[in-house]
């Protein structure tokens, strides 16, 4: 049932998500039309975002990277990450698997419109970088007292 | 920042129906051997030490962990390409390797795990003597 770890790749666990990847090619996973920056699905690094009525909150699933490659920018409402993971293999090993990604990725989000360039904040921990985007006040919603 | 929260991933406003038992990540791993082992490495971003799982059962070796990202209250899910904060792989070991001797590293989110092969089962060279 499970995968030798020098051998033949028979894990049950792939042979699901082989089946649900092919699923998901035949039927897509339909949520709309794709964004047009947007990678293919299972591309270096898995991003998630998050939004609340103050902030917008970006999250990089990218373990193992040197923070100081990490390269981020806000053009508006528009946020670029770009990074290098490199992977030195070591000498005189012999590889069975090599699934992790290494080199260079670039990925670009559309946030909301009304996010401030001014107030970004970028933190790194666990392999996760976590990008927090304030968002502009005059556009939140407001109470109205009625007197 | 408040304690870590379990990430949350809502589609429609709902939480996920699919319950999460039994919907796993599989981390992205390298596998290679050299004269001393094997050593594994995996990619499980999120998950710190306290919260990775690495069992040996037999000759079973199960790695699990479950990311905890923190997350303001009241977040709507804009995108998401990860949909569970739980990873596992499992691998089945071969005899020669020394299960009792595994040493486990974390850092960065990225596990590296050494199977260093029994003493008595490391690679020899054998001379050939000429009569």
């Amino acid at each position: 049932m499970l995968g030798y770890l020098t051998g033949f790749d028979n894990d049950v666990f792939d042979e699901f998500d082989l089946m649900r990847r092919q699923m998901d090619r035949m039927f897509g996973d339909w949520s709309g039309p794709a964004g047009i920056r947007s990678l293919a699905a299972g591309s270096f690094p898995a991003v998630n975002v998050g939004a609340s009525e103050e902030q917008v909150d970006i999250y990089v699933f990218a373990a193992g990277m040197n923070p100081k490659t990490l390269n981020i920018s806000l053009q508006q409402n528009l946020l670029t990450i770009e990074g290098e993971r490199n992977i030195e293999a070591p000498e005189k090993a012999q590889y069975y698997r090599q699934e992790r990604f290494s080199g260079g990725f670039r990925r670009v989000l559309t946030l909301p419109e009304d996010v401030d360039p001014d107030k970004v904040k970028a933190s790194y921990h666990d392999g996760v970088l976590q990008i927090t985007v304030q968002r502009r006040e005059s556009v939140r919603p407001r109470q109205i007292e009625v007197k | 920042m408040s304690e870590n929260k379990e990430m949350k991933t809502r589609e429609g406003g709902e939480m996920q129906s699919r319950s999460e038992q039994d919907v796993f990540l599989r981390p992205a791993v390298d596998i290679f051997e050299d004269g001393h082992g094997i050593t594994v490495k995996a990619d499980l971003p999120g998950v710190s030490r306290d919260r990775l799982d690495v069992q040996v059962d037999g000759n079973n070796l199960a790695i699990e962990g479950r990311a905890a990202i923190d997350m303001p209250e009241g977040m709507e899910s804009l995108h998401a390409d990860v949909r569970t904060t739980r990873f596992r792989r499992s691998f089945t070991l071969s005899n020669e390797l020394d299960a009792g001797n595994i040493s486990a590293e974390m850092k960065d989110g990225v596990l590296t795990l050494r199977l260093p092969k029994r003493a008595e089962l490391k690679p020899r060279k054998i001379e050939v003597s000429v009569g």
